[in-house]
């Protein structure tokens, strides 16, 4: 290689891509094929969620954080609510928190789903995106026969629940979860069996243990880099505490084993919500509350990406004076920084989409620097497929 | 009572704890302090930094930094009092890296100035449409119903 | 000519899909579209990587102050005619957003919007209908 391709570019990605979400932009300085730095730019997204909800009553602010993120959309206002009850000092019925854990692994689910197929689709593999998205349906489903809505389901609100768990949905919510139990099996060892896919995820954009620490990275992020850290059993809330369950914890810390993770912990979900519709108690679902004392309050629960933290203080009206949201890509996205370092080009758009952020890569490229460099976010699917491609065809 | 607060009690006899329920303990302590305090709950005692929150109170900006210890599940979160006319913190970002875009966040927010940050630049708003003295979560910021202008 | 640009739109509409400050609800459900279930491919509509490409845009979301450059940006580069669909609440009317200090939407403000998909999220099936009906109206 000539001289020439040692000079340091900048690639931006973003804030559009054809595939995913939410916009965000990163600039990726490389040198050659290896990226040396990693700049990001937030803010396509701030809506201001922080400064509207002081506008909000108790009641209307789950709704308001439900609309954070379509995909943990129940994460939010679990948080919310469980912050909410924190600074009253109530404790919800037993029911309410069965309900509340049932809906919450659901969503776990589709999640995780989602982001396999996505992480297929990245690395070419598209087969595993239509699959794993086609499973997904039948858990929007189960949502849809309890809440009446696909995604933003309104299950929560403070002290309890607004959707009960019909005796007639349990044997439907069953049927749901053992295929898709058998189907995610299948996936999952199609997936961690395949020697392509082994060869293109394994040791790509890892993430140290202490790096971990120091980026006080969370969820399955965290836990595949070996830090042994899950809200549900480290902060006991709703029935986490009443059911079996395992937290799942890997030492590589690379591609792989966060999907790993994320395959395995689809199963503790179907574990979780088995146990919570056997011992589905009766009962009411949501109190009565007249009023919320002054005070704070903190509420946090692990989304599918990681711990989220809501704070809020109360003056003692029916709204909130602050209300501090922490979603997990937060912390989690900022640690891309050390993980796409030294990897090539070809890896950065996995490692950006390992953390399973609401991620977004390009389309429009701007051309930088002396513009000689062309990547677009196709291009750099493109790099990531034909890198599959020669990992299959050596394989052969 | 946890070992880590005992331990933050022998090290700090200053701190003023408020024990709100067993897993939730707010401490207030000095401003000249936080990053003695922080450090000793991130590096000793291995606590992981949730988030921290600024808040424009009667009394001043207040700042504060929710710290997770993950063993017992419990919250530690260090109150800062800053007053209004002298809105200075230390940063911890210069030395623990979760802390950096939370404070440039409130830095860009709320006005708080992070002394020692490495990069404090705005985080979240647009970098052409915004007047750099906006501060939306400050008490004092007007609230317009914004969207409906034209 | 211009007879022949709308039949090529209207027979195979290849959409591009523009997020700005959307929840991402509506997006995967765009997404969903695309899998198995509704496989809206089939219909010849298909999502393209490139504003260049579309015949329309699929927008959601409400606008902020960052992203309002680029989704305009996104519209020049658009071949005309084009339909822009408004996919959601957000895209509609702001929604619950509509006294942030970030919000500048919604769309029908900045671009001429031909067809609006009310819904938090729309359903897939709305979200079909809605594309269905506009592209009859041309």
């Amino acid at each position: 290689m000539s001289d020439e391709t040692k000079v340091r570019r900048i690639v931006p990605i973003g804030p559009y891509h054809p595939l995913q979400e939410e916009p965000e932009f990163f600039k990726l300085v490389v040198e050659g094929e290896t990226v040396v730095d990693l700049e990001i730019n937030l803010g396509y997204n701030h809506r201001g969620h922080e400064f509207i909800s002081p506008e909000l009553t108790y009641d209307q602010v789950p709704f308001l954080v439900e609309r954070i993120c379509g995909i943990c959309s129940n994460s939010h206002p679990l948080a919310a609510v469980l912050a909410i009850e924190d600074c009253a000092g109530i404790k919800p019925p037993p029911r309410a928190n069965f309900i509340r854990t049932i809906i919450h692994e659901l969503e776990r689910i589709h999640s995780h789903l989602l982001w396999v197929g996505l992480a297929g689709h990245f690395i070419g593999y598209n087969t595993v995106w239509m699959w794993a998205w086609r499973y997904r349906e039948h858990i929007l489903q189960v949502f849809e026969m309890i809440t009446g809505n696909r995604n933003h389901y309104a299950a929560n609100k403070p002290g309890g629940v607004r959707w009960d768990i019909k005796p007639e949905h349990v044997p439907e919510i069953r049927a749901a979860l053992d295929l898709v139990e058998k189907k995610t099996m299948m996936l999952t060892k199609a997936v961690l069996d395949d020697p392509v896919i082994r060869a293109r995820l394994e040791g790509v954009g890892i993430l140290t243990k202490e790096q971990a620490i120091a980026w006080s990275v969370v969820g399955p992020t965290a836990r595949a880099s070996g830090v042994d850290i899950d809200v549900r059993r480290d902060d006991p809330h709703c029935a986490y505490d009443q059911v079996p369950w395992n937290v799942i914890v890997l030492s590589e810390g690379d591609v792989f084993a966060k999907a790993k993770v994320r395959l395995l912990e689809i199963f503790e979900s179907i574990k979780i919500i088995r146990g919570c519709l056997d011992k589905l108690p009766d009962g009411p679902i949501d109190m009565r509350i007249d009023e919320i004392p002054s005070g704070e309050g903190i509420g946090r629960t692990e989304a599918p990406r990681g711990e989220v933290f809501h704070y809020i203080r109360s003056d003692g009206t029916n709204r909130p004076i602050r209300h501090k949201i922490r979603a997990p890509s937060y912390m989690n996205i900022a640690s891309n920084v050390v993980a796409v370092r030294g990897g090539s080009i070809a890896d950065a758009a996995l490692t950006l989409a390992a953390v399973d952020p609401c991620y977004c890569c390009t389309e429009r490229m701007a051309a930088f620097e002396d513009g000689m460099l062309k990547y677009t976010g196709k291009d750099l699917l493109r790099l990531s497929w034909e890198k599959t491609e020669k990992i299959r065809e050596r394989l052969k | 009572m946890s070992s880590s607060l005992q331990l933050l009690r022998e090290r700090f006899p200053q701190i003023e704890v408020m024990e709100k329920n067993p897993r939730r303990l707010y401490i207030r302590i000095p401003r000249e302090q936080l990053t003695a305090t922080a450090r000793f709950l991130h590096e000793e005692r291995g606590m992981r930094l949730s988030i921290c929150t600024g808040i424009d109170t009667r009394e001043g900006f207040e700042v504060l930094y929710h710290f997770s210890e993950d063993s017992t599940g419990i919250i530690y979160t260090l109150k800062v009092l800053v007053p209004k006319d002298d809105p200075k913190v230390e940063s911890l970002g210069s030395w623990f890296p979760a802390a950096q875009w939370i404070e440039r966040e409130m830095h860009e927010l709320l006005g708080i100035d992070f002394v020692g940050h490495p990069n404090l630049i705005p985080l979240l708003t647009s970098d052409t449409d915004w007047e750099p003295d906006r501060r939306p979560l400050r008490r004092d910021y007007e609230r317009r119903n914004e969207a409906h202008e034209r | 000519m211009k007879d022949l640009r709308l039949w090529g739109l209207k027979k195979s509409p290849w959409v591009y899909h523009v997020a700005a400050a959307s929840c991402n609800n509506c997006d995967i459900e765009i997404l969903e579209l695309l899998t198995p279930r509704y496989d809206v491919e089939r219909f010849g509509v298909v999502l393209v990587g490139s504003p260049r490409h579309a015949d329309a845009l699929l927008v959601t979301g409400v606008i902020n102050r960052k992203s309002l450059p680029r989704v305009l940006e996104v519209y020049e580069q658009t071949p005309k005619p084009c339909l822009v669909i408004a996919i959601g609440t957000c895209a509609c009317n702001n929604h619950i957003f509509r006294n942030s200090y970030n919000a500048v939407g919604p769309y029908d403000k900045h671009i001429p919007v031909h067809a609006y998909i009310p819904g938090c999220p729309p359903k897939p099936e709305a979200m079909i209908l809605g594309i269905v009906k506009a592209l009859s109206k041309l």
